[in-house]
């Protein structure tokens, strides 16, 4: 791991740091020490990890790479896997996850590179509005998507879209030997990383598919006539993925085949009321739209938190786990996986999972 | 009672109407609200560590006088505008781990989870209902004719004071109800957990004010000492006397425990009205009393953000007169007297009350909260 800057105190400095943060946490509490470092550098916070977008990149129509600079507790990952990043839209803070587009670099920098979608909150705010300097929260970076310690001799790609982002990263890092890839785009304007893709010492199949309509799995067979006997990697939309994975299985080549999804935030449709999961208890019940989740719990025996019941005292949040809910004061349907519910007022809207 | 006009139609019309102005703020919230409270989190602690470090040099008369005033400041701002409005929810939409109501803990020696049951579910939900709200006289004071009367309450005026300077624990010991364990019917166990929680927190507290800030600076370890306690006491005085000014000045309502029953969001709404105070001031005295000094405002809608108080304050007090209902409001004397005259008047016995108020508010079979 490259720490670019050696002022940071939480990191690689050795058990000997660590002490005095523990005894400086007695001078700090109820808060910890970074909270107050934090006001020097905002980075210095291993409890709450995150980075400075340092500068953005437009890419594509719609699209724009986001140069991150992690802080020093960032442990470096592997080309081909990803990240969640907290990004703070209308002083609301969302999650999404997106595929690093950089290899591990000398200059310590990350690279998401993003394509703007019609009603994404996070990513049209990051292609359109983000400035340099602001703050985002950032996870480790995680995923097995990635190439094997011994590169085999011979590799295929299949992407689309910004499906090209993971692969982007392994090409970036140096692949040598035989690498066939196909990519998929509506027009070359549209190619992410076009200019850079072309120059590459890989064998690139270029489909726009306005121009040529969508490439067919049969025309592998003329493409790369080898592709069974490929290392191969997958990334795109998921019909395109489930198209590729029972091709590999019907042709017998599955343990080839590695795929990356990009899930889109679930965002179940706006049912009146469903199945609600209590995870904690196991307790299970069936909630119509106008009842509590807090009530319709209770009433299937589950122990819950609660206080006011009428969503002033906040004694009942809990984690929604899947599912959205409706604000039984206002009719407004929302939630996403992580958010705290008050589940005095709140129903389900659609089948709900509630971590308590 | 000041509600024997209102009309069923009426009371559904001020729930109509504050409903509408809630969900109006809350569709409004985003940048410029998470804007504020970042910009008083990072000046709070800034003037913390500017305080503890001027007190490094505390033998210095001048040291000593800028550190405490700095963070006594800073320790104002920490209760009242950041940890009691942060524990209230009203940034959880923000979705920030660092700056929501279950996970923040506050710089006093009440723990944030009692605190929280105590204030945020007891209090703003049986807002000035006797023998229901705890914080009517807090259990130890007669601030009412509704609440009986007891020899126990004649030296109030010098127990309040001694209430003031050490608020913090009056705070803390809060949610032990003091009422239950006199009576034997709270649960020992629960009550000795409590008790347990309260006291980790005061080591900690008083590890960071009285050991490690004075060890730290050496051969000043006592006027260190003293300053950190002076700063804590300033803040527990002025936390005490705000607080106060809240619910017990002047024409303030109380209620009987029968008002509860079938109580709409209409009637609680009123309730909140009718219990509770403003006080009057520029922004930076809204600013040191966590806006506390819109009361009003804060019981009607206790998660709004606190910057949005001052906001709405006139519409609410346009709606007070429309339906032709009190709003309490005073500058800072008016009602630190009259909440001080209250204490001296009812240690002593009476006065008679009036003859018990029929229940004014029409019954209404169901609550209208969901």
């Amino acid at each position: 791991m490259t720490t670019p800057t050696s002022l940071a105190p939480p990191s690689g400095a050795g058990t000997r740091v660590r002490r005095m943060l523990a005894a400086a946490r007695w001078l700090t509490t109820p808060l910890l020490p970074e909270d107050y470092l934090a006001l020097v550098n905002p980075l210095w916070s291993a409890d709450d990890p995150r980075g400075r977008v340092e500068a953005v990149r437009h890419e594509a129509p719609g699209a724009a790479t986001v140069e991150i600079r992690p802080g020093p507790d960032w442990r470096g990952h592997r080309p081909g896997q990803w990240v969640k990043i907290g990004v703070d839209v209308g002083g609301v803070r969302h999650w999404r996850t997106f595929s690093l587009s950089s290899p591990p670099r000398r200059d310590g920098l990350i690279t998401i590179t993003v394509k703007a979608t019609p009603d994404g909150v996070v990513s049209r705010h990051l292609v359109r509005d983000v400035l340099p300097g602001t703050i985002v929260r950032l996870s480790a970076a995680e995923g097995d998507f990635t190439l094997p310690e011994r590169v085999p001799e011979r590799l295929l790609f299949l992407t689309a879209g910004s499906g090209i982002t993971p692969v982007m990263a392994m090409l970036r890092d140096g692949v040598d030997g035989d690498v066939v890839h196909v990519h998929s785009a509506r027009t070359p304007r549209d190619v992410i990383f076009g200019t850079e893709l072309r120059e590459l010492p890989v064998t690139l199949h270029e489909r726009h598919t306005a121009a040529s309509g969508r490439f067919k799995l049969a025309e592998l067979d003329e493409l790369c006539p080898d592709w069974r006997e490929r290392d191969t990697w997958a990334c795109g939309p998921s019909e395109m993925l489930d198209d590729i994975e029972a091709h590999w299985r019907d042709a017998g080549a599955s343990d080839r085949l590695r795929v990356e999804r990009f899930k889109p935030p679930v965002l179940a449709a706006g049912g009146e009321g469903g199945r609600v999961r209590f995870t904690a208890s196991g307790v299970e019940t069936d909630a119509d739209g106008a009842t509590p989740l807090l009530t319709a719990g209770e009433d299937a025996g589950a122990l819950l938190p609660s206080g006011c019941r009428m969503g002033i005292c906040y004694s009942c949040v809990g984690r929604l786990a899947s599912g959205r809910v409706r604000d039984l004061r206002t009719g407004e349907v929302h939630g996403e996986e992580g958010h705290l519910i008050q589940t005095c007022v709140s129903a389900a809207a659609g089948p709900v999972e509630i971590d308590l | 009672m000041s509600t024997d006009h209102l009309t069923r139609a009426d009371y559904e019309a001020i729930e109509r109407e504050l409903d509408a102005l809630r969900e109006e703020i809350v569709a409004d919230r985003g940048d410029r609200d998470a804007a504020y409270i970042h910009r008083v989190i990072r000046w709070q602690r800034g003037l913390e560590i500017g305080g503890r470090a001027l007190l490094m040099a505390s033998s210095l008369p001048p040291a000593w006088l800028a550190g405490t005033a700095t963070l006594s400041v800073a320790k104002i701002l920490e209760n009242m505008e950041i940890g009691h409005n942060v524990m209230h929810g009203q940034w959880d939409w923000m979705r920030d781990p660092k700056i929501h109501s279950t996970t923040w803990e506050w710089d006093n020696v009440s723990p944030a989870e009692q605190w929280k049951h105590s204030h945020n579910f007891v209090h703003h939900t049986y807002t000035n209902v006797i023998g229901k709200d705890n914080d009517v006289g807090y259990g130890i004071l007669r601030v009412s004719p509704e609440q009986p009367w007891h020899w126990a309450y004649l030296p109030q005026p010098l127990v309040n004071a001694v209430l003031a300077m050490f608020f913090e624990y009056g705070v803390a010991l809060h949610d032990l109800e003091i009422d239950k364990i006199r009576e034997g019917t709270n649960d020992p166990e629960e009550t000795r957990a409590k008790l347990r929680e309260i006291g980790r927190k005061i080591r900690r507290q008083w590890g960071k004010d009285y050991l490690a800030f004075p060890l730290l600076s050496g051969p000043q370890f006592v006027s260190t000492l003293a300053a950190n306690f002076t700063a804590n006491a300033v803040r527990n005085v002025w936390a005490h006397t705000i607080i106060f000014c809240g619910h017990f000045p002047g024409d303030v309502e109380v209620f009987e425990e029968e008002r509860l029953e079938g109580e709409t969001k209409g009637e609680w709404y009123v309730r909140q009205l009718l219990g509770s105070a403003n006080i009057s001031g520029g922004r930076l005295f809204h600013l040191m009393t966590g806006n506390l000094s819109h009361q009003i405002e804060h019981h009607l809608f206790p998660d709004l953000p606190s910057n949005r108080y001052a906001e709405i304050a006139p519409r609410v007090r346009a709606l007070c007169e429309k339906y032709d209902l009190p709003y309490h409001s005073g500058s800072l004397s008016q009602q630190v007297t009259s909440t001080w005259k209250k204490i001296f008047r009812y240690a002593l016995p009476g006065p008679r009350r009036s003859a018990p108020s029929p229940s004014s508010t029409p019954s209404v079979p169901e609550p209208a909260a969901a």
